[in-house]
């Protein structure tokens, strides 16, 4: 029983890591309408920042942070001017093939600078393991705090979007640009920040994960980025609590089929869930039909 | 008179598809009887000779790509995926008969076969649930497909014993065999396939699909799978059945993929699903190659396959930066043909090209 909910309470932080990494394919989603491919691919240049900055600068962990956050930020703003903007009247499989040359092109920079070799992260976070039940069951502090940063994390955005008018206008975006421009909001300033913000979380969800599963690699942030997209897809994309929903439910069926099921074949499993979820309902857990117009 | 003008355009438009398809199947050719003549001079160095069968394979599965890309305009991530069913089951039924009586030619011919066979029936099924999905969504779902496919045959043991076939995705033992052999051996895979898979069977198998793909684009069937792609509405509300040909180009697809892995299978000795040759980024550079030789143009992709593959070799020195180079190319080629800005910025540099051709001619 114990270790079912060991595996159960690390299920639902790698859910968390899931779920903040889709909050950003998701907001992108919703207002630019693209599969932003390279999501993946910030969150380990993410992970490269903070271990330069903590491991060999020597910088204290909320600078660290801190620091990891604006390169990111940085990055997704200026890859979305560089690469996405221009294309934005283009049909949608272009889009998608820039994006997917955008991650080829963080992966392959990044095993130039660092190489191939995988880098030891050191944690970030510094809470010792917390003992329950007489210590049959040890929750690390990296589970805590995973699970607590996602909750915020979420939290702040509805709140965000609900009430500050800058989160309005990113509504009134997603639902109609055209409109929106007529109604004084700048689109490309809403956009450009959805992305500052979408980069930003990434960054904190490279670090995260990189602190739950310590070896980064150029290639660490393709399949969370991937299984992200899936836990946005399966909650409904374009939904922030569907992101979240999503991603957690996606953390506790990976782990839970790692532990009980096999540890081969827990990508498999996740992979066709998706693929059922899509065939009943293609929308997701949350999210709305849309109709088409002619 | 205008039904005469129209009849005639249509003649004419005929006739250059008809001379484009023909300039396609005797480049392929042409380019084989070189390679024939330089091998039996044996001016041809090792290096390239290893690489002859890999440049069908990757031609085959680029024209693959191309008619669910470029024809029927969705993105599939997973092509990878079908030619490793398409590599696996051919190579089972290798290793099945190997001990038996029949002439290794029809071996390898039924092998192929049942390669493309076995990737049409997958690419159906997987067909169905993801062509009701629309552009992000099936580029997305074809990858997680690849994936689960490369994950369950890494898990997959398979034997045969007197007593049938055992499947098991634990480990060998729990196949309860009783003697016999095991053919697949998880992450192992298979070894000791026969090395069949030749240049001349890769041209032939090249010519087939690229026959089965130009003839397919030419007929009522292509136009009406372009008519879907080019507006999925208006195409839906003349009647066209919008998922029957859908899945019709991608089941085919599929099984050229599908034949192009079983090539591969039996080009190497040792068969193993990594992610390296079956995985996510075999599918992106072989979507390079669509991209780089024109989506919707299939000879294109015949060459930028060919040239893709054989450049980096040739230039041993550049292998660092392939992956770099092929990602910049895959972001400049979109933008170029897509970006409105930078689609007037070359029409720009095109027409002062063109000008000072103009002058030139003037001058002579």
């Amino acid at each position: 029983m114990m270790s079912f909910i060991s595996y159960l309470l690390s299920g639902v932080s790698l859910g968390s890591i899931y779920a903040i990494i889709a909050l950003g394919y998701t907001m992108v989603y919703g207002i630019a309408k693209m599969l932003n491919f390279a999501h993946g691919d910030i969150l380990m240049v993410g992970g490269y920042a903070a271990f330069i900055a903590l491991n060999q600068m020597g910088l204290p962990i909320l600078v660290s942070t801190l620091l990891s956050m604006v390169i990111c930020t940085l990055l997704g703003v200026v890859i979305e001017k560089v690469a996405y903007k221009p294309l934005r009247q283009a049909n949608s499989l272009n889009v998608l093939i820039t994006a997917i040359g955008v991650s080829y092109l963080l992966q392959n920079l990044a095993l130039l600078l660092f190489g191939a070799n995988p880098k030891s992260f050191t944690s970030f976070v510094p809470i010792k393991p917390v003992k329950l039940a007489g210590g049959a069951l040890t929750i690390s502090g990296e589970t805590i705090v995973t699970i607590l940063c996602c909750l915020i994390i979420v939290g702040g955005l509805v709140t965000f979007i609900n009430k500050t008018k800058a989160g309005q206008a990113m509504l009134a975006v997603s639902e109609d640009k055209g409109a929106a421009t007529l109604m004084g909001v700048d689109v490309n300033k809403t956009i450009s920040m959805t992305f500052a913000i979408g980069s930003a979380l990434a960054a904190i969800g490279g670090i995260l994960m990189c602190s739950a599963y310590p070896t980064l690699t150029p290639t660490t942030g393709a399949m969370p980025g991937i299984k992200a997209f899936v836990a946005a897809v399966l909650g409904g994309i374009g939904s922030i609590p569907g992101a979240f929903i999503g991603g957690i439910i996606l953390g506790v069926l990976e782990n839970l089929s790692k532990a009980y099921i096999s540890s081969k074949l827990s990508d498999a499993i996740v992979f066709s869930v998706l693929i059922i979820v899509l065939l009943v309902k293609p929308t997701g857990i949350l999210g709305k039909k849309i109709m088409e117009k002619v | 008179m205008k039904m005469k003008t129209t009849s005639m355009s249509m003649s004419t438009a005929k006739a250059k598809t008809f001379r484009s398809n023909m300039i396609t199947y005797a480049m392929v050719i042409l380019a084989y009887i070189i390679v024939e003549i330089f091998l039996n001079a044996g001016q041809v160095s090792s290096l390239i000779k290893g690489l002859l069968v890999p440049l069908t394979i990757y031609s085959i599965m680029a024209v693959s790509l191309n008619l669910v890309v470029g024809i029927s305009g969705e993105l599939s991530l997973g092509h990878a995926g079908f030619m490793c069913v398409g590599a696996f089951a051919s190579a089972t039924w290798t290793m099945l008969m190997k001990s038996s009586a029949m002439p290794p030619l029809l071996r390898f011919i039924i092998a192929i076969v049942i390669g493309a066979a076995a990737a049409a029936v997958f690419g159906f099924l997987i067909g169905i649930p993801v062509l009701r999905l629309k552009g992000d969504y099936l580029a997305i779902v074809t990858l997680a497909f690849g994936e689960i496919i490369k994950n369950i045959i890494n898990a997959l043991y398979f034997g045969i014993d007197d007593h049938g076939a055992h499947f098991s995705l634990k480990d060998s033992l729990s196949l309860g065999m009783d003697g016999g052999t095991v053919i697949i051996k998880g992450a192992q895979g298979i070894t000791g396939t026969p090395k069949q898979a030749t240049f001349t069977i890769g041209v032939i198998l090249l010519l087939i699909a690229l026959f089965v793909v130009l003839n397919l684009i030419n007929s009522r069937t292509g136009r009406a799978i372009m008519a879907i792609r080019d507006n999925r509405i208006a195409a839906e509300s003349i009647g066209l059945n919008v998922t029957r040909y859908k899945l019709m180009a991608f089941t085919i697809s599929a099984a050229i993929a599908g034949a192009a892995g079983v090539l591969y299978a039996h080009n190497l000795s040792s068969l193993q699903a990594l992610p390296k040759n079956f995985g996510y980024n075999q599918s992106i550079m072989i979507l390079v190659f669509v991209v780089m030789g024109g989506i919707g143009n299939i000879r294109g992709s015949v060459i930028a396959a060919v040239i893709l593959t054989l450049l980096p070799e040739v230039l041993r020195g550049l292998n660092d930066y392939r992956m770099l180079m092929y990602a910049i190319v895959l972001i400049l080629m979109m933008l170029f043909t897509s970006a409105p800005s930078l689609i007037a910025l070359r029409q720009q540099i095109m027409a002062r090209f063109s000008k000072k051709n103009d002058e030139g001619k003037e001058t002579t």
